[in-house]
């Protein structure tokens, strides 16, 4: 482990990319995660890498579908109108199982939206804006270094399932400041161990095998059929099963359980701790995969327990899930903010008690 | 004491927080203080934020969008920014975007920062990975200088981990500024440091402190 350093997210993110393997990243600017391909195009080259900024979101997934192809660890970036822009490509990276590392820095919407933090990409990461049955696995760290974190680990998932996995933050995570520490570097994969890792990679058969092809197109009904029941749907299931994540606090004998991800996930922990005071007991349950959802989690939330309420930037997209996991044993309510505007400890505390006195 | 104070630096160094401190300060001084945020390379945590609580105080903010809306900017300056530079009788606090890009827009106000009214502050954080070495420093400060064709007159230590800061990161981080004033013959100006902490970084010998108070960050991102 390194030394510890003051870093803002985005290039925070940048970097643990780069010292998580990766030599490939293709973007383009929009607010505010503007930093990533910034830091990217200063320093990838300097790792041996390719920076490219492409003339749009969609170029650059289609970009990164290729360098994914022929094996390379390749991270893309946007933020959530640019991330729509990219969403015909996320079915494409699913369909032919390339491992990229996406980050979604996200602000508000619908549209252009605006460029301050928000969390209405919840639907879009989660349930997909590309076309056909697909998943991508996402990620939704509360803090910097738990982003870096989770950005080595994503390179790792990404080429175990072969397919895309992406970190969801809001703008806020994106553009503060945290100390950091960044772990050790993982050297980036050469060539010929490429085709021993990643035998279906296009890299070149040289008369020494048969060819590798990638292909998204199928005809044959019949064999669609039989490469999504049996090529992706046993890996959904299998990411359901072993990497849905999420961290509980204080759920026993708790009032109220609120259920938040990311960094709203600690407005809601000074508010847990404003409303201790005042005698009202509070647990969290805070996702660290948004998909897959930790839908067995609330299977521990006390029975005695009054309310679970879903606190999201958003005007309540998470809450489905939510409402899936409780699945009718406890009212789901919402405390949220849109637009743009944070939530404060003091609002989440005041709604919470009105929803207590008014059940 | 100048009336114009500009304060400049590696983005992420903490010009905003140390900006705003030193706005709210002077106005305890002064009459007229102003608070100017020339940050128009980041859409995040600018001094703006803070415009009713400056306003509240007596701190004329001025930016370059008009009324609260933050996010409606453009990368451009409107004339009124000249009203405080121009006023002989206002203290004026420049705060200025990151890097050297973000100090270009400096360029088209040199005319009142060139005079003898005004002083350039560079302010430096040693944990910050581009400026953790002296020469990382001194490419940092430099290349303000070149783009806005502007001298820097001082140095200001920000050594910090935000909560984390204890107070050896600021003795680290004035070792490193002095080193950087003794190669190119800039003072340091002051040693930024929690207000906490001020006390036992005198007794250890820390001169010229400047304790300082949290303004700009959320109480929820530090629990």
């Amino acid at each position: 482990m390194g030394e510890k350093k003051l870093m803002k997210g985005n290039e925070a993110f940048a970097l643990a990319a780069i010292k998580a393997g990766c030599r490939f990243y293709f973007g383009y600017p929009i607010t505010p995660q503007n930093e990533i391909p910034e830091y990217m195009s200063r320093e990838l080259a300097k790792a041996g890498g390719a920076f490219i900024q492409a003339e749009s979101e969609l170029a650059s997934i289609n970009m990164a579908y290729g360098a994914a192809a022929a094996g390379g660890r390749v991270l893309i970036s946007s933020s959530s109108p640019g991330i729509a822009l990219m969403q015909e490509g996320f079915s494409d990276l699913a369909v032919i199982q390339a491992p990229v590392v996406a980050i979604n820095v996200m602000r508000s919407g619908p549209g252009i939206g605006g460029i301050q933090p928000a969390q209405a990409d919840y639907f879009q990461v989660t349930r997909g804006g590309g076309n056909g049955d697909y998943h991508v696995i996402v990620y939704a760290p509360k803090s910097i270094q738990e982003a870096v974190e989770m950005i080595y680990k994503s390179f790792d998932i990404a080429d175990e399932y072969r397919n895309p996995v992406m970190i969801a933050v809001d703008g806020m995570l994106g553009q503060m400041m945290e100390p950091v520490v960044i772990p050790e570097a993982i050297p980036a994969m050469e060539e010929d161990e490429i085709g021993k890792y990643k035998p279906w990679a296009l890299t070149g058969h040289k008369n020494k095998r048969e060819h590798n092809t990638i292909n998204s197109v199928f005809l044959q009904q019949e064999v669609l059929e039989d490469f999504n029941l049996n090529v992706l749907a046993p890996k959904y299931q299998k990411a359901e099963a072993e990497l849905s994540e999420a961290e509980c606090i204080d759920l026993e004998g708790a009032e109220v359980v609120f259920v938040a991800y990311g960094s709203t996930s600690r407005v809601v922990l000074e508010a847990m701790g404003m409303l201790r005071e005042q005698g009202i007991r509070t647990g969290l349950i805070r996702p660290k995969t948004l998909w897959p959802f930790p839908y067995k989690v609330f299977d521990n939330i006390d029975p005695a327990t009054k309310h679970v309420v879903s606190v999201e930037l958003s005007m309540g997209q998470m809450i489905q899930d939510v409402k899936l996991a409780v699945n009718g044993r406890f009212p789901v309510g919402l405390i949220n903010r849109v637009g743009g505007i944070l939530l404060s400890p003091v609002e989440i505390a005041e709604k919470t008690k009105h929803l207590l006195e008014v059940k | 004491m100048k009336r114009i104070t500009v304060i400049a630096g590696h983005f992420g160094s903490g010009k905003t927080e140390f900006s705003v401190n030193l706005a709210m300060d002077l106005k305890k001084e002064h009459e007229k203080v102003a608070l100017l945020d020339l940050d128009i390379a980041n859409p995040y945590f600018r001094s703006r934020e803070r415009q009713k609580m400056l306003e509240d105080a007596g701190i004329k903010i001025y930016y370059n969008t008009f009324g609260y809306d933050i996010t409606e900017d453009l990368p451009a300056i409107s004339a009124v920014l000249r009203a405080p530079l121009e006023d002989k009788d206002c203290v004026t606090v420049v705060d200025v975007g990151g890097n050297d890009s973000g100090a270009r827009v400096l360029k088209q106000f040199a005319k009142y920062f060139k005079n003898e009214d005004c002083r350039l502050l560079c302010v430096l954080n040693a944990n910050r990975p581009e400026t953790d070495t002296v020469q990382g420093m001194i490419t940092s400060l430099r290349s303000i200088e070149e783009e806005t064709g502007l001298k820097i007159d001082g140095l200001v230590n920000n050594t910090h981990l935000l909560m984390e800061t204890g107070p050896d990161d600021v003795l680290k981080g004035r070792d490193m500024c002095l080193e950087v004033s003794g190669k190119i013959g800039i003072p340091l100006v002051w040693n930024i440091c929690w207000k906490e902490y001020a006390d036992d970084l005198a007794k250890a010998g820390c001169e010229n402190l400047y304790p300082v108070r949290i303004y700009m960050r959320p109480t929820w991102l530090d629990l």
